[in-house]
């Protein structure tokens, strides 16, 4: 199987679902001849014209209800925002457009709205958030944020095929720095179905996105301890897969959520309150959560790493689990 | 066709049959409101009621140049535009009842209709939030060559939000079919225009994307149905997008219950003579008052079979509120 980075599984998805079905457009600042921001739609205009590839003002309003508009009509249109952050720009047209339309009158809206979020890049506070759970409080959205190659290409071809509006956070940070087999064929990945990184019984630690690549590192590091710890990769956000957690923790009695957004309300929460429900009698500690900390994302290097969670942390935080 | 203001003072007449026609679907939607406000002060309807009293010969004059698979979007003051497009009397009075036999099942309510089947892309409550839908429906006709159209209704108050200059701008962009169409009613809710904007002209907000402009006297139908005509024209024949201003007059009060203490006064009780586009048409067509009264009987019939309808309608069940969350 040939082997594409996080970035190329995105492009390639793209370029298939394009040339598969002439309902598919994409629209975008910035997307056509120069490629976009990180260069995820390079060569696209080149392939299928400016009327499939269409650049677009600063429009982020537009742009998203356009796609519900379209979606209306009949098209399967595919939003890029520059990055994730400049989404607050077109929050109306999807929380209260897109995300109700089909509850208040039974019309699909089948949009995907891709997010290149997270920080690492010393890009501060505006360009490098992790919105996903300001998201995860509307009914009516899908949410989805891979952390591996193949999913970012399975998931994508599920947000694509989907009737909802599917916003996908594709992270920057992973683009060019995680390579990984990814099937050449088009292929899927059920939209709310986590997948088992690693199998472990000491502990189970929950995350998503960037965050997986460091929960590796760290259970790695437990494992000269002894401990061996079972890895969720949530990839949906909404909807979860309870059932798949719960199962975890039930087998493990210990959890960790780990996410790159803050803290208060954070996706963790959600996932801590649902096993402290559902599990209270299976729990060997009362469930954790590492998050990045209640303020916004600082550019000065030794103020962002001080922010993102970093794999010490996370062994840090399993020891203490752990140790309870 | 060149980009500037077209100003129509002398329109061409219609046909008395033409006309007539307008005078019996202006009537309707006037009844059909006024049973709205008479049912919402009797306690049957629950709510934010908004209606149209006066704004009837814009939402007609306009709909009626529009084929059946046109689209349009609507507002928060959406019971005239929805009439005018071909939603019934039936199930518009259900959706208010909150019944299952309403446009939306009940789980829209007055500021949330919407009904795909007569090409309503449905009422936004958000002002000015329904105009980018309407670019990209216009947008997904031009990418397939389809030879229809897309018309956004809005006020006055719209005009000053971001998802209007970010559609407007696109729209003339793009050069899609689209038409949009400010009912300029001087009031956005409280506000006066000269409150909310500071000028006076509104045309000059579309011009300064370079867009098509026609202003027309929105009491007035048969100049709203022949500017309309035009704008509708200019944008299925694929030169651009158009915006029409129809100057024109809210009768009532922002909302069912507005005790309109922002209007100066003896306002409303000089529009009410001098402004309403019912006794204008009836006037300019010499309707007899035996004509009159059959005509008032039929729209009563239609309007009191609307209210029995939506009375006996179904009420969605409770557990159902989860229904529909996703496709």
């Amino acid at each position: 199987m040939p082997e594409l980075t996080y970035l190329e599984a995105i492009a390639q998805t793209l370029r298939q679902e394009m040339e598969r079905d002439e309902r598919v457009f994409l629209i975008g600042q910035d997307i056509g001849a120069y490629g976009g921001a990180f260069k995820v739609t390079n060569g696209l205009q080149e392939a299928f014209g400016e009327w499939r590839v269409i650049d677009a003002p600063l429009s982020e309003t537009a742009i998203v209800g356009g796609c519900t508009g379209a979606a209306l009509m009949g098209m399967r249109p595919i939003a890029e925002m520059q990055f994730a952050d400049f989404v607050s720009c077109g929050w109306d047209q999807i929380v209260t457009v897109a995300a109700k339309q089909h509850w208040r009158a039974g019309t699909p809206i089948p949009i995907v709205i891709r997010l290149p979020s997270g920080g690492g890049f010393a890009g501060g506070p505006f360009h490098s958030q992790n919105p996903e759970s300001s998201f995860a409080h509307i009914p009516g959205l899908k949410l989805v944020c891979p952390a591996t190659p193949s999913d970012a290409k399975g998931l994508l071809t599920s947000a694509i095929d989907d009737p909802n509006p599917v916003l996908f956070f594709e992270h920057k940070h992973l683009y060019r720095r995680v390579r990984g087999e990814v099937a050449e064929s088009r292929f899927t990945v059920p939209i709310g179905t986590a997948r088992i990184e690693r199998e472990g019984n000491d502990a189970t630690l929950v995350t998503w996105g960037a965050m997986l690549h460091l929960a590796v590192e760290a259970a790695d590091a437990l494992v000269e301890d002894g401990a061996s710890i079972e890895i969720v990769d949530l990839r949906s956000i909404l909807p979860w897969d309870r059932d798949a957690v719960l199962a975890s923790v039930e087998k493990t009695s210990r959890l960790l959520v780990v996410h790159e957004d803050t803290r208060t309300a954070g996706f963790g929460a959600e996932i801590l309150a649902t096993v402290a429900a559902e599990l209270f009698e299976h729990l060997d500690a009362p469930p954790r959560r590492l998050t990045a900390p209640d303020c916004p994302v600082p550019f000065a290097p030794s103020l962002e790493r001080r922010f993102l969670p970093q794999v010490e942390d996370l062994v840090t935080a399993l020891r203490e689990l752990l140790a309870y | 066709m060149s980009r500037g203001v077209t100003k129509l003072e002398q329109p061409t007449r219609l046909s008395r049959e033409t006309l007539v026609s307008f005078l019996e679907e202006m009537l309707l939607i006037r009844r059909f409101e006024e049973k709205v406000e008479e049912r919402f002060r009797a306690g049957d309807l629950s709510g934010f009621l908004h209606v149209a009293l006066g704004q009837e010969a814009v939402a007609v004059g306009v709909c009626r140049t529009l084929e059946s698979d046109d689209v349009i979007a609507s507002t928060h003051r959406a019971h005239h535009h929805c009439l005018a497009k071909g939603m019934t009397p039936n199930a518009l009075m259900a959706e208010l009842y909150g019944k299952l036999e309403g446009c939306s099942r009940g789980y829209g309510g007055s500021m949330h209709l919407y009904d795909l089947a007569t090409g309503n892309l449905g009422a936004n409550a958000v002002v000015g939030g329904g105009l980018p839908g309407i670019v990209g429906a216009a947008l997904s006709f031009q990418l397939r060559g389809e030879p229809r159209i897309a018309v956004a209704f809005f006020g006055d108050g719209a005009t000053n939000t971001g998802a209007f200059h970010e559609s407007l701008n696109l729209a003339q962009l793009w050069s899609v079919p689209a038409v949009f169409v400010c009912e300029n009613n001087h009031y956005a809710e409280s506000t006066p225009s000269h409150q909310h904007m500071p000028i006076t002209d509104l045309s000059r907000r579309a011009e300064a994307f370079g867009m098509h402009c026609v202003v027309v006297d929105g009491q007035d139908i048969e100049a709203v149905y022949l500017a309309a005509t035009e704008a509708t024209a200019h944008a299925r024949a694929g030169n651009g997008p158009v915006f029409l201003v129809a100057n024109t007059y809210r009768l009532t009060g922002h909302y069912v219950g507005d005790p309109q203490v922002y209007r100066p006064k003896g306002e409303l009780r000089e529009l009410r003579e001098t402004q309403d586009p019912i006794p204008r048409l009836r006037e300019l067509l010499g309707v007899d008052e035996e004509s009159w009264s059959a005509l008032e009987a039929d729209v009563k019939a239609t309007v009191e079979a609307s209210v029995e309808f939506a009375k006996s309608g179904t009420d969605p069940r409770p557990e159902d509120a989860l229904l529909n969350v996703y496709a």
